[in-house]
């Protein structure tokens, strides 16, 4: 049973970027059976991240589908999830999904400090930050000033 | 115990069978359940003011930094607002706590109930709350409370980028037009009574401090002065005296702006009560 939700569970995407599941993000903690009962354990990516709500669901909707009706969704703040949690796996589709995945936390204190960014299309490292706030809590908005397009970039954390 | 809280939270009638939590006073003997109520009203209501901006920021990229921080703050306080809610174990709730106390019974720092005023306020009041909020999660995360430790955790990554965001702000606009310059300035001015008001410590506080469990604020006052100092030098903006200071938000006593805010944050509970999506 375990592995029959882990197996459904893993399925789930991220609603706001749907090349990656929860798993590849992270965000999926755990999956436990006792008793016929699962319990998912999740974590958020940022304190307000609006997508949660929406995992919850999805992941209750997923366990559903494989037959299991009895579950708890969880969620847990500790430890913190960081961009560390995210799967070699992720950063590769983010990347092919054109979005730039997080660099290294280092740095990240600096407050004027400058990160270096690779262009997720050409992978030029000659990158400007537009805005430091994206589409979603979690990213920000460059642009390449090789190939001038703009992407998003998964803000470290 | 300690007498912490002279001015009891109470709930106004809520709809339905939430009713018998609608009169429920805060125990008065939990320091800990005051603390994270404190913390979560301060990010509730600075929350609730950047998003006043949402459709009025003056750019779009400005648009989308406001909601942004706004939201990270009302997380923070959700997970605080959870937190108090477990601790005072009388029925309320993360919704209850938000959407169904006056005034008097919300116990957050005056600096973040000021109405926003123009952009360089807005700024300047994300900048003053930030320089502190930053260095007070990372001591936090140290905390013998497992709970506000894992909270502090989440919410210093947040608070870094709220305080590099609006850092770069003050200093664009204090070292930029001579009119970016004085509204600046003006809003330096017009807020910096409210700063000293992050440094107080009640006794129910102190409590708390002495446990290991909450962080003594003026441990970070140095940390502080240095991040303002060092930016509105380098924005070309004059940090004003210390002088006398604005208190009382921390025991309920607020200005006649919170009430207003509430008016609005909480219109839909308190028209159609147990409305839910």
């Amino acid at each position: 049973m375990k592995q029959r939700a882990l197996a459904a569970v893993s399925e789930v995407c991220d609603p706001e970027i749907p090349v990656l599941t929860i798993a590849d993000l992270g965000v999926l903690r755990g999956v436990e059976a006792v008793d016929g009962r699962v319990e998912v354990t999740i974590t958020p990516t940022y304190s307000g991240c609006p997508a949660m709500n929406m995992m919850a669901l999805e992941i209750e909707l997923a366990l559903a589908r494989a037959g299991i009706s009895d579950a708890t969704i969880r969620t847990v703040l500790h430890p913190a999830w960081t961009t560390d949690w995210m799967s070699e796996e992720g950063r590769r589709k983010l990347r092919d999904y054109g979005i730039a995945p997080p660099s290294p936390a280092s740095g990240r204190r600096a407050l004027f400090g400058r990160e270096v960014v690779a262009c997720p299309r050409c992978g030029s490292e000659d990158t400007e930050r537009l805005a430091e706030f994206g589409s979603t809590s979690c990213k920000a908005l460059w642009r390449c000033r090789s190939c001038r397009e703009p992407f998003d970039y998964f803000k470290c954390h | 115990m300690v007498q912490v809280d002279p001015f009891p939270v109470r709930f106004a009638p809520a709809g339905d069978d939430k009713a018998d939590a609608a009169t429920v006073t805060t125990p008065t003997n939990s320091p800990l359940a005051l603390y994270a109520l404190r913390r979560a009203d301060d990010a509730l209501i600075l929350g609730h003011r950047l998003s006043e901006w949402c459709g009025h920021a003056p750019m779009l990229e400005e648009e989308m930094a406001l909601a942004n921080i706004g939201l990270d703050l009302i997380g923070q306080a959700r997970s605080l607002y959870q937190y108090a809610a477990e601790l005072r174990a009388d029925g309320s709730d993360e919704d209850k706590l938000a959407y169904l106390r006056d005034a008097p019974a919300y116990r957050n720092l005056l600096l973040v109930e000021l109405p926003n005023g123009d952009f360089a306020r807005t700024i300047l009041r994300v900048f003053f709350y930030s320089a502190f909020a930053d260095p007070f999660w990372q001591a936090m995360m140290r905390s013998a409370d497992e709970r506000l430790a894992a909270i502090a955790a989440k919410s210093e990554k947040e608070s870094a980028y709220h305080l590099r965001h609006s850092a770069e702000w003050v200093i664009r606009l204090g070292d930029g037009t001579e009119e970016s310059h004085r509204r600046a300035q003006e809003a330096v001015d017009y807020l910096w009574p409210y700063t000293g008001e992050m440094f107080e410590a009640d006794a129910s506080d102190r409590e708390l401090i002495a446990a290991g469990i909450a962080v003594d604020p003026e441990s970070l006052r140095d940390a502080w002065a240095k991040t303002v100092s060092d930016v509105l030098a380098e924005a070309t903006l004059v940090q004003p005296a210390a002088g006398w200071m604005q208190s009382g938000g921390r025991s309920g006593r607020h200005s006649e702006h919170l009430g207003h805010l509430l008016a609005e944050m909480q219109f839909l509970q308190r028209a159609y009560p147990g409305a839910t999506w």
